[in-house]
């Protein structure tokens, strides 16, 4: 692991023109892929030693598009923080929503109805495969298979849809709130779910087409940016990236949450954990969470969405104007929130990136004292040097595209 | 003198024409892609966005010209202006269509007609490479280096089994002259006599011209534009113009070579015979564009040196065996 000691490995070029081909030592070549570089999803600093096109070394820096969330959340009230997390992993918004909902729940003692609860499963499976799907898409373009993005993306194009009409927004949606969830689903909610659910094996099994059967795709992928099982665990991948490697570690089935263990599904795991396990891994997750999805679809109970203790969610608006105590719960949620109990809780959810985990310390007030995130794509991205290590340019971005870092998170 | 008229002024028509087809060549290939993936493609412009290649046009003369401090700037200047010319003068030995009477007088539909055409075709292209090499060395970006390198090797790679893949056509046709090549066609195209040459042929088009599979010079995920990253307005315009008339010329060339040229059912005139063919190769251009992931550079490099020289002289060999035999 010392290997790759930043010290030993100056960031700051000695020649201040730093980008001269004859700067480097010998005949290597010390070259910049990013932060601004087609195929860095987002803004990755990858300093790469190359010999020739093959890789010596790599350190991966991070910190472009650190935003604060965690510190920002520490000023915003429990319901509030929400937000503000909501944009750590943008690709997911909802996995993050769900982990410290859970989270907050936790320290509150509460537990959700169960409408809610499978409202919150339902959501959360077509996120993660919203989220595979841009994953796929830009995989795809990496690979310079540019038409595959545009599928990938016209079929993610759906879930948005679903999305903007339960929640109001495509992307940021906050809609799992503690207590439950922001409303009700609409009416139109389970047709239009159901609708996108038979149309979409058709379409994924195009994308299987196109990609599966390629053998320039196939030589791109085998046998290339391999983890073992051992180097995988200490880099501490999770996800995907950990299951391709062989390890059957999924938090869902591991520590179920949100009732995941009534639901029937499969954990896929790969073998050699390289680029073309990656690849499957994920496939196949497509196909699971599309069975969690019909599941949930099927076994949606009718009831309430949310809890019915005034102290923590909001009175119904006709309520409100009718009833003074109402009015004041309004109030005081509206300006103040609540407050929660004082205490710490770790609790993790399977994004699609991995074990999503958040540490929550409430120190008895309405706002959080410390929410720490475990995000899955930070330690992801630190194992990129071992997996492109000998490899060449061109399997670098094949590894960063299945690596699926989202920097919103990386960087928080 | 006349004949230098003629040649003036026939040279003047062709470049005229070339850089219109180039023009409308992106928006076919724009709308093309657009359509294989879902989209629309340019449609603010005009009718079907017919007026796009005007506003492209206009976008990449006025855009600022960008030279890198460090850039060697003389080479870095003529690099995009070598690749356009050598495209442009690799076109003079095309005929487009069978010699017409003009205010009596027979008019070759190319601007040169040497004996040797298809060795001095291939003589022009292979300059090509100049181009692009010199631009990715003197622009000192890392990423127009390894561009430039890779299409060095490329170049070397494939060069080398698109000649002998065309040999066999030569073989056969007896001539190195195109129009005696397109004669030869008359009855029967070469690409059912050689099939395994045309094939060949085919494959080395795409990586003679950078294209998708074989665009590993601009690579565009991998080494941000390749060659071309530091060259901005109409420098890099002249490369975009250079690539896309090299392949309406290989395109040209395949048509020529194995599908008879302007050779047809009579009830259309030769030269639409031979635009039709040639917009098929163009359409299988964009086609393979839309559907292919690109190929890994050491990839290429194997197949070319490994797969596609050993076929190319079986085939060679096979053909020559076969033609003085029967």
């Amino acid at each position: 692991m010392a290997k790759f000691d930043p010290a030993e490995f100056p960031l700051e070029h000695p020649d201040p023109r730093g980008y001269r081909v004859e700067a480097a030592e010998g005949d290597r070549m010390v070259i910049s892929v990013g932060p601004h570089h087609p195929s860095t999803h987002g803004v990755l600093r990858l300093i790469l030693e190359l010999e020739g096109e093959r890789i010596v070394r790599c350190v991966p820096e991070i910190g472009f598009l650190h935003t604060g969330i965690e510190k920002t959340a520490e000023h915003l009230t429990w319901q509030q923080a929400i937000t503000v997390i909501d944009r750590m992993d943008y690709l997911s918004p909802l996995s993050n929503n769900l982990a410290y909902v859970l989270a907050v729940e936790k320290l509150l003692g509460i537990e959700v109805p169960e409408r809610a609860r499978y409202v919150r499963v339902l959501l959360v499976e077509l996120q993660r495969i919203a989220s595979h799907l841009v994953w796929l898409g830009t995989t795809g373009l990496d690979m310079g298979a540019m038409s595959v993005f545009f599928y990938a993306f016209d079929l993610r194009e759906g879930i948005l849809d679903i999305f903007e009409e339960v929640t109001g927004a495509r992307m940021n949606p906050s809609y799992i709130r503690v207590g439950g969830l922001a409303n009700d689903v609409p009416e139109n909610f389970v047709p239009m779910v159901r609708a996108y659910l038979e149309k979409f094996p058709k379409r994924l099994a195009e994308l299987h087409a196109i990609l599966d059967e390629n053998p320039i795709f196939l030589d791109r992928i085998r046998r290339i940016g391999a983890i073992s099982k051992d180097k995988a665990i200490a880099y501490g991948l999770t996800g995907p990236n950990l299951r391709a490697c062989g390890i059957d570690y999924d938090v869902r089935k591991a520590f179920p949450y949100c009732g995941y263990d009534e639901f029937d599904f499969e954990v896929p795991v790969g073998t050699h954990g390289d680029v073309y396990d990656r690849y499957h891994v994920r496939m196949r997750e497509l196909h699971e969470s599309h069975k969690i999805c019909v599941q949930a679809l099927e076994r949606l109970p009718e009831g309430d969405w949310q809890i019915q203790d005034r102290k923590l969610v909001r009175p119904p608006k006709h309520e409100v104007r009718e009833n003074m105590e109402a009015l004041i719960h309004h109030f005081k949620l509206v300006t103040y929130g609540f407050d929660v109990p004082a205490g710490e809780v770790y609790v993790s959810v399977e994004s699609p990136r991995g074990e999503l985990g958040y540490y929550v310390v409430s120190d008895g007030k309405n706002k959080p004292w410390r929410v720490r995130t475990r995000p899955p794509a930070f330690y992801n991205v630190f194992a990129i040097p071992e997996m492109v290590r000998g490899e060449l340019v061109a399997d670098l971005v094949a590894v960063v595209a299945t690596v699926d870092p989202v920097f919103g998170e990386v960087d928080r | 003198m006349e004949m230098v008229l003629l040649l003036l002024l026939k040279s003047i028509v062709w470049i005229v024409v070339l850089l219109s087809i180039f023009a409308f060549l992106m928006l076919f290939e724009r709308k093309f892609l657009g359509y294989f993936q879902l989209r629309l493609g340019p449609n603010r412009t005009g009718p079907w966005g017919l007026l796009q290649p005007v506003a492209d046009a206009v976008k990449i003369i006025i855009k600022e010209d960008i030279i890198p401090r460090e850039a060697d700037r003389i080479t870095y200047k003529l690099a995009p202006i070598a690749s356009l010319f050598v495209a442009l003068a690799a076109f003079a030995s095309i005929p487009v269509g069978p010699p017409i009477e003009l205010f009596g007088r027979t008019i070759e539909l190319s601007i040169v007609n040497p004996n040797a055409g298809v060795l001095l075709l291939f003589a022009t292209t292979s300059l090509g490479v100049y181009g692009i090499t010199l631009g990715g060395w003197a622009s000192q970006s890392k990423y127009s280096l390894l561009g430039a390198l890779r299409s060095t090797a490329q170049m070397i790679s494939y060069e080398l089994s698109l000649g002998l893949s065309i040999i066999g056509v030569l073989i056969l046709a007896g001539s190195l002259n195109l129009y005696d090549i397109v004669q030869a066609q008359e009855r029967v195209w070469f690409v059912l006599l050689n099939p395994v040459g045309f094939l060949i042929f085919f494959i080395s088009m795409f990586a003679e011209t950078n294209r998708v599979p074989f665009d590993l010079p601009e690579a565009e995920t991998e080494l941000v534009s390749g060659y071309s990253t530091e060259y901005s307005g109409m420098r890099f315009g002249m490369f975009m113009i250079a690539e896309y008339i090299n392949m309406i010329t290989m395109s040209a060339l395949a048509a020529l070579l194995y599908l008879g040229g302007w050779n047809g059912p009579s009830f259309l005139p030769g030269i639409v015979w031979f635009a039709l063919k040639v917009t098929l190769f163009i359409f299988i251009f964009i086609w393979v564009r839309a559907t292919m992931p690109r190929l890994r550079y050491d990839r290429l490099m194997s197949f070319g040196w490994k797969v596609m020289l050993p076929v190319a002289l079986a085939n060679l060999v096979i053909t020559a065996a076969a033609v003085s035999l029967f």
